[in-house]
């Protein structure tokens, strides 16, 4: 299924709202005190690899910066564009999952959550720290453990909530080549 | 639902202006701060910006939610960098003048205060003319900014629905949400992480599946309406520019050039009095 330009930027759009939503309202509080642990990422890897990698990254781009802004403290650029990569890079590799033709078997789950680690890894263990060393000159070792644990909990949320709602959308899909024709 | 942007509708200078020019300000500003270490550009810039606040008529009050969440973070960040790396000011400038030793290699010098007096400078430098621009800025006129200045159309656009549909979508969530706790799902600390997780899952599926219908009958409608036939598009809610727009870019440019000047007479990003 080919998905028209206008229905992926209306994606953009309501991708970018569903993102932000999740990320401002729907905090699932974790045994470390005062951390939230963010379930948008799940909703991100699943709109990457349906409407694949520019729609993924503006998605991040446009929600992540939303967030910041509603919060009030600038835009943390250096996350903010880790966001856009991993949901570019999730639209990239996640070309073959074919979820609109209802097909998730348990191929398509184990190569789903092989890209989004690789994905959460490149974005948070590689991107984030980079530039926040390059745009805010903060000291090396502080920004890759951050990077670390957030990308660990991304990966778990991801593994979870993706998987589900890539489950669920791909069984509410007609499978193509599911009708036959009767002698 | 109101409030999520804060937009305060109040006549003043500020709110006159047009969105593009205080968006094009707004960026030259935020990459004047980020590019420079300047200790004393540093300190022009959050003058600058509470001078702006008095201008804009949004008081204190307005925001004082949102300015102790970010001064918590502040905190926290500072902290966290002194914990990891509390020799990272020594490391950037050169020299080391002890002021005492807390314990093992937690020394306090005078260049490791330095760099946090400077990081703090730097969110006091952003953080309160990003919420003037989010105070004064209708949402609606912020889409079709992004395309004044040179954003593609289908791109504000996005942006635009995206404001648009945050209310509908957050109302929608808090109504899902409402209904599955009625039939027994926990979300709170009382259950495992896991649990919680499956619990978010059970919330997030019907809600996401609704949005893409949502996103079929939406780009239907625009799809009828001939979206995207031609190159441009105008906006409801755009405004021509006025003499009080171009002195908005221009004080940008003046503070970008600044900094940038700064940092070439520095020899980098760090101002360093040490030397």
């Amino acid at each position: 299924m080919k998905n028209s330009p206008v229905k992926t930027i209306v994606a953009i759009g309501i991708g970018a709202a569903l993102f932000f939503v999740l990320g401002r309202f729907v905090a699932i509080p974790s045994p470390v005190p005062n951390t939230n642990i963010s379930t948008q990422y799940g909703l991100l890897a699943f709109m990457a690899a349906l409407f694949g990698p520019i729609a993924g990254a503006l998605i991040g781009l446009i929600g992540h910066a939303l967030i910041d802004f509603s919060y009030g403290w600038g835009i943390w650029w250096s996350w903010v564009i880790a966001s856009a990569c991993f949901g570019c890079l999730m639209g990239l590799i996640s070309k073959k999952l074919k979820l609109a033709d209802g097909e998730f078997g348990s191929k398509g789950f184990i190569g789903f959550n092989v890209c989004q680690i690789i994905c959460h890894v490149l974005a948070w263990g590689v991107v984030a720290p980079v530039l926040d060393i390059l745009i805010y000159a903060e000291p090396a070792n502080k920004v890759f453990v951050q990077g670390l644990v957030g990308g660990a909990s991304n990966i778990v949320t991801t593994a979870i909530i993706g998987s589900i709602l890539c489950a669920a959308y791909a069984g509410s899909r007609p499978k193509s080549g599911s009708l036959s024709k009767d002698n | 639902m109101k409030g999520i942007f804060n937009y305060i509708d109040r006549p003043s200078p500020i709110h006159e202006l047009t969105g593009a020019a205080k968006l094009v300000c707004l960026l030259l500003w935020s990459f004047a701060a980020m590019s420079t270490y300047d200790t004393r550009m540093l300190i022009v810039l959050p003058v600058l910006s509470f001078m702006l606040f008095a201008v804009s008529k949004i008081r204190l009050r307005d925001v004082s939610f949102i300015l102790t969440f970010t001064v918590v973070i502040m905190v926290l960040n500072n902290l966290l960098i002194f914990l990891f790396s509390p020799q990272h000011g020594v490391q950037i400038y050169g020299t080391k003048h002890v002021l005492f030793t807390i314990t093992g290699r937690y020394v306090v010098t005078q260049e490791q205060l330095l760099y946090h007096l400077n990081l703090v400078l730097k969110y006091l430098s952003t953080i309160p003319i990003v919420l003037l621009f989010v105070c004064t800025t209708n949402p609606s006129e912020f889409a079709a900014s992004l395309n004044r200045i040179g954003v593609p159309y289908s791109i504000a656009y996005a942006v635009a629905l995206a404001l648009r549909y945050i209310p509908d979508i957050q109302m929608q969530y808090h109504e899902i949400s409402q209904a599955q706790q009625a039939r027994g799902i926990e979300m709170s600390r009382k259950e495992s992480l896991i649990k919680r997780l499956r619990a978010a899952a059970a919330i997030l599926v019907p809600l996401i599946l609704s949005s893409m219908d949502r996103i079929e009958v939406i780009s239907n409608a625009m799809e009828l309406r001939g979206f995207g036939k031609h190159k441009k598009r105008t906006w409801y809610m755009g405004r021509p520019f006025r003499a009080g727009d171009f002195a908005a870019v221009g004080l940008g440019i003046l503070l970008l050039a600044a900094a940038l000047v700064l940092n070439h007479l520095n020899g980098g990003r760090f101002w360093n009095p040490f030397v």
